[in-house]
């Protein structure tokens, strides 16, 4: 599925591997949460990354986190903005510095909204124009409240330029 | 900064914060953005599925029988120049009027979809529009009708109500909870908003070092009515925007999003018990970023130097003139009593406009209503309009020596009825005449009830009483907190309504107890007028109808209403 990384399509190295599938033993691989120990048995060296579930606290990966440079939220529908929180929460509460990668259904008039949760990636739904999630990210300069960006302040008051 | 940006603007509005360039861009935008998407609707781009929650996130909801967009009225104040816009929009995409409504917005009924991208254009002109008003996000901030005019204030929470309408504008982590998200905020001890009826409630005052909130959470109407919790007291004004995002950011991770029903914050509140949430919301305060969501006083300053102020300089003698024009017109004498609250500054006094008239719609207004009050408002009041949460208009700031005027005025316009917070001041939500959740009409039955309490002279005679209608139980008509209560139900296909008695939203909040079984409604109509007569007759001197409930218990209203069936 194309791969959005600040409004432009980007390749993916990642792997994802569902619940029952092998695990490569070597490669860039995203592994769902119950599987988060196999893929620490792997090699230091290897990329991993983990899919957390909407219903997860961050916290469950606070003593895994260094070893990840991927964490994946996910949107069952677009309705569920748990990941907003979990976006911000990995930033914010833990520091995370690795990619954070959207999945599942958001719509494209979330996407500024994402990045500005501390989103980098966005799993690109079937049938989305990429067109569209383009325009969403440059619709709006301002903003009005702080976020993980720690955008530059515009004028007076809360107010933020978008980048 | 550039200059234009820190000077008081010469022409700020009275009462509300003053657009600039960067906050037209950001609204412009968003109406640009939103011709975009109904224009791929219109094309077949776009499904309706697909298209309701962007058109849901610019207000604009499907009916019955027509698109209603509800128009934002930040903390229910608007200026003598944004009323006339809503006239023009009431006369040329509606059916020339509009409907204020319990959350101090206004709601057109009959749009056409075509036409949405123009109205919201003409919004922005005068610096309006309808964001949030719609869908589980933050809502339009409420605040007290009577905010930066009444007496007992401790300070104007406007300021705070703009600061939080901006916060909560296009919120990256809040603009899909499980829910809808409603705040009030109050600055007065005398609670005028329903605070504990909210899902936060802030009343602010002035602590030992600047402004401090009282915050309440977890109340809310509808199905499951529940009196706020009180979560914690003297929060100082530089944490407001980080605790709030800590209580509104637990919610997103642990409110229901299985059941709609049960999604609202208080579900979450009474589930987890208050110190539980309590705890949650201490350990994401402790743990966030504290520098990152700090209110400094500089921004507060900034945002507070947008906001016009009147220049109060009554005559000294405009209190005896008032007092000289009471004596010597009997009705005159009565609105005043009825319609007008006391201003902190000599010489004036607030004027409460009713939308109620006889046999009236609450909350309607004509275009031609809406333009004479924009005209009054900027004769009398400094060209300010608040919207009051029981949905009729407030003139904030009158010279009592013009008070006779601007009442004579009014009278001509057929906006002088003389009811606030009498039987006649009823609350009611659209019902089903417009609203595809309605089990019953609500209008009709205020209609009835207006009429037969029409006589001011009974209305006065009766006393504070407040009735509230709501035409399903997501109760938007409050009818939970109404002294009396009305619920219309559907007993097979039929319309009935169920009374429930003792609400109050005030700082006494208490839900509504179910009185009997459900009645027709004529039947409603007559059993309202029994409660009324068993009041008058077992009151005590200068007893309300909800303090005689709370004394003598429901056995006597009970019987007054079904023994006789």
């Amino acid at each position: 599925m194309p791969l959005l990384e600040n409004g432009r399509l980007v390749e993916d190295f990642w792997t994802t591997i569902g619940d029952d599938a092998p695990l490569p033993p070597t490669g860039p691989v995203i592994v769902p949460l119950e599987r988060l120990e196999d893929g620490l048995a792997r090699p230091a060296g290897e990329k991993l990354g983990v899919a957390l579930p909407p219903d997860a606290e961050v916290a469950v990966l606070r003593a895994a986190l260094p070893r990840l440079a991927l964490v994946g939220v996910t949107f069952p529908t677009f309705r569920d903005g748990r990941a907003f929180s979990q976006a911000r929460a990995l930033r914010e509460h833990l520091d995370f510095a690795g990619e954070i990668r959207v999945t599942g259904r958001p719509l494209p008039d979330q996407y500024e909204f994402l990045l500005r949760c501390g989103a980098s990636t966005v799993q690109l739904p079937d049938g989305a124009d990429p067109a569209v999630w383009a325009r969403a990210h440059e619709r709006f300069t301002t903003a009005y409240q702080p976020s993980v960006r720690d955008e530059r302040a515009e004028g007076f008051g809360l107010r933020r330029f978008l980048a | 900064m550039s200059a234009e940006t820190l000077a008081t603007p010469d022409t700020a509005p009275v009462g509300h914060y003053a657009y600039d360039q960067v906050d037209r861009a950001f609204l412009h935008d968003r109406v640009e953005q939103f011709r975009d998407q109904v224009a791929r609707r219109l094309s077949g781009a776009l499904s309706e599925d697909e298209f309701k929650p962007l058109r849901l996130m610019n207000g604009l909801y499907l009916q019955l029988h027509a698109y209603m967009l509800r128009v934002a009225i930040p903390y229910g104040i608007l200026d003598s120049r944004q009323m006339r816009e809503l006239a023009h929009i009431a006369r040329t995409y509606d059916r020339d009027y509009g409907h204020f409504t319990t959350r101090q917005n206004i709601q057109f009924n009959w749009i056409r979809l075509e036409d949405t991208p123009d109205i919201l254009a003409r919004l922005a002109a005068v610096d309006m529009h309808a964001i949030q008003t719609s869908g589980n996000c933050i809502r339009n901030v409420t605040c007290d009708q009577f905010a930066g005019a009444a007496v007992d204030e401790l300070l104007d929470p406007r300021v705070h109500a703009e600061i939080l309408r901006q916060w909560s504008t296009l919120h990256p982590e809040f603009s899909f909870l499980p829910r809808k998200f409603k705040i009030a905020i109050s600055g007065s001890p005398h609670d005028r908003v329903a605070a504990r009826f909210h899902d936060i409630g802030l009343v602010a005052k002035p602590g030992r070092h600047g402004t401090v909130f009282d915050v309440f959470v977890g109340g809310g109407m509808g199905r499951t009515p529940i009196v706020g919790v009180h979560l914690r007291d003297n929060l100082p004004e530089e944490d407001l925007l980080a605790y709030l995002e800590a209580m509104v950011r637990v919610y997103n991770e642990y409110g229901r999003r299985d059941n709609i029903y049960k999604a609202r914050i208080k579900i979450l509140v009474q589930a987890l018990g208050a110190e539980a949430y309590r705890e949650k919301v201490d350990a994401e305060f402790a743990a966030m970023d504290r520098a990152r969501y700090r209110l400094p006083p500089e921004t507060v300053a900034a945002i507070r130097a947008r906001f016009g102020t009147p220049v109060l300089d009554a005559p000294s003698d405009a209190a005896d003139r008032l007092a000289e024009a009471r004596r010597a017109d009997a009705a005159f004498d009565r609105w005043v009593r009825t319609n007008t609250h006391p201003h902190r500054a000599a010489g004036y006094i607030s004027a409460v406009i009713s939308l109620k008239p006889d046999g009236g719609i609450p909350g309607d207004a004509t275009s031609a209503q809406l333009d004479t009050i924009a005209d009054l408002a900027e004769r009398f009041s400094f060209g300010e309009i608040r919207i009051s949460h029981m949905q009729n208009v407030v003139l904030g700031h009158v010279r009592q020596d013009q008070l006779h005027a601007l009442w004579r005025e009014l009278g001509g316009a057929g906006l002088a009825s003389a009811n606030i917070g009498l039987i006649g001041d009823i609350i009611a939500c659209p019902g089903l005449d417009y609203c595809s959740l309605a089990n019953a009409r609500s209008i009709p039955i205020a209609q009835k009830l207006s009429a037969r309490f029409a006589n001011p002279a009974l209305q006065e005679r009766i006393g504070d009483l407040q009735i509230k209608i709501s035409g399903c139980i997501n109760a938007c008509g409050h009818h939970h907190a109404g002294h009396i209560g009305i619920l219309g139900v559907d007993k097979k296909g039929e319309e009935f309504f169920q009374l429930t008695l003792g609400g109050s939203a005030g700082n006494d909040a208490a839900i509504g107890q179910i009185l009997g079984p459900a009645l027709p409604e004529d039947a409603t109509v007559d059993a309202i007028a029994h409660l009324v007569d068993a009041y008058l007759v077992h009151r005590t001197e200068g007893e309300r109808f909800l303090d005689t409930y709370r004394r003598l218990g429901a056995a006597l209203f009970k019987d007054a209403v079904y023994a006789l069936a």
